[in-house]
């Protein structure tokens, strides 16, 4: 079996101050799948509750996605259609920092939509997992972390907060 | 070493060294299995990585180590679809779970998955894995985390990849093995 080394690390920002969004721009295409990942939480009090993606600056009603969540005592699975963003993860705010590790597999292919698995947390809030869907068949170019999932980024992401774009390449 | 995929919930540094790509399969769409073989001894964990996609009907996507069709596996299950949950499990099942319900179901709405097999190689452990996959098509679709045993001590050298039911992958389809040092 051959093998080749691979998770490089694309690109990574680190909020100095507040912002309501980070995009990673210029995305090669050299990759097999994309690994996103990102602490975070929000300034205020959320209007939304969601995290969300954006791809190639598509701000259109083509996301949707299927999460399953737990809070500590019940548990739950919700549904989105028609979004105008990917959600990743929940939002967090009051100093409780949220992990993120989205995979966007398969992400410059022009056949297929695209698809995307991924797992957010607050340890003192709740733990979740879901699968979010871009309805395009284009290359993902560049991806835009929103700090909402209404698309009206209301609560900015705090100084300090991490954003890392890795790559896969498969063999 | 943070293992990378669904395991981190933070990761630092360069990876690139220790997170190597194995073997990657291309479905041609006249097969329901996928096989890795002759796979190295030489990384700590392994990681699989799919993108399915099927021209029709749909199934579980399950594995056999070794080529072991016994009735020694184990799995449990929890999954969501957007109104309720479910959990499943079972024993003395012939194959390890990846992943439960309608694999790449469409051309155009690809189920992803991510597969994490601990300390493959060990002879003094059963084998454990763990899963997330999931795929959403606007109004339908589901997530679901997954684990399986595989009730044998043996280093694993082989792992095949197939749809419960006999769908075949439709082209288009991809899994790729990465070892993790």
């Amino acid at each position: 079996m051959a093998s080749a080394p691979t998770y490089t690390p694309i690109a990574t920002q680190t909020l100095a101050t507040g912002a309501s969004s980070v995009t990673f721009s210029s995305i090669p295409q050299t990759y097999t799948d994309l690994v996103l990942v990102t602490q975070e939480y929000t300034t205020g009090t959320p209007t939304a509750y969601g995290i969300s993606v954006q791809f190639n600056g598509d701000t259109g009603s083509n996301y949707s996605n299927t999460l399953v969540s737990g809070n500590g005592s019940s548990a739950a699975s919700s549904r989105a259609t028609n979004k105008i963003g990917a959600w990743i993860g929940y939002e967090s705010y009051s100093a409780n920092w949220t992990n993120i590790v989205t995979n966007i597999q398969n992400y410059s292919n022009s056949t297929t939509y695209k698809t995307l698995i991924t797992r957010s947390s607050v340890a003192s809030n709740y733990v979740a997992a879901g699968t979010s869907l871009w309805r395009n068949t284009g290359a993902i170019s560049s991806i835009t972390v929103l700090s909402t999932d209404f698309g009206s980024a209301s609560t900015p992401f705090v100084a300090g907060s991490t954003f890392t774009l890795y790559g896969i390449t498969a063999a | 070493m943070i293992l990378p995929g669904i395991l981190a919930s933070g990761i630092s540094g360069h990876l690139g060294g220790n997170y190597t790509s194995i073997a990657t399969v291309n479905a041609s769409g006249s097969s329901n299995t996928v096989n890795f073989s002759s796979i190295p001894n030489t990384y700590t964990h392994l990681q699989i990585r799919g993108s399915m996609i099927g021209a029709s009907g749909g199934s579980i996507l399950v594995a056999v180590f070794n080529g072991d069709t016994g009735a020694n596996y184990t799995w449990h299950e929890l999954d969501g679809n957007g109104s309720g949950i479910a959990a499943y499990s079972g024993t003395g099942n012939n194959y390890a779970r990846f992943y439960g319900r309608n694999v790449g179901t469409s051309a155009t709405y690809p189920t992803a998955s991510i597969v994490d097999i601990l300390d493959y190689t060990n002879t003094n452990k059963n084998k454990v894995l763990r899963s997330l996959a999931g795929m959403d098509a606007n109004g339908s679709g589901e997530v679901a985390f997954a684990s399986s045993a595989w009730l044998n001590t043996s280093a694993i050298n082989s792992i095949v990849v197939k749809t419960h039911d006999g769908t075949n992958f439709a082209t288009g389809t991809q899994f790729a093995l990465y070892g993790v040092k």
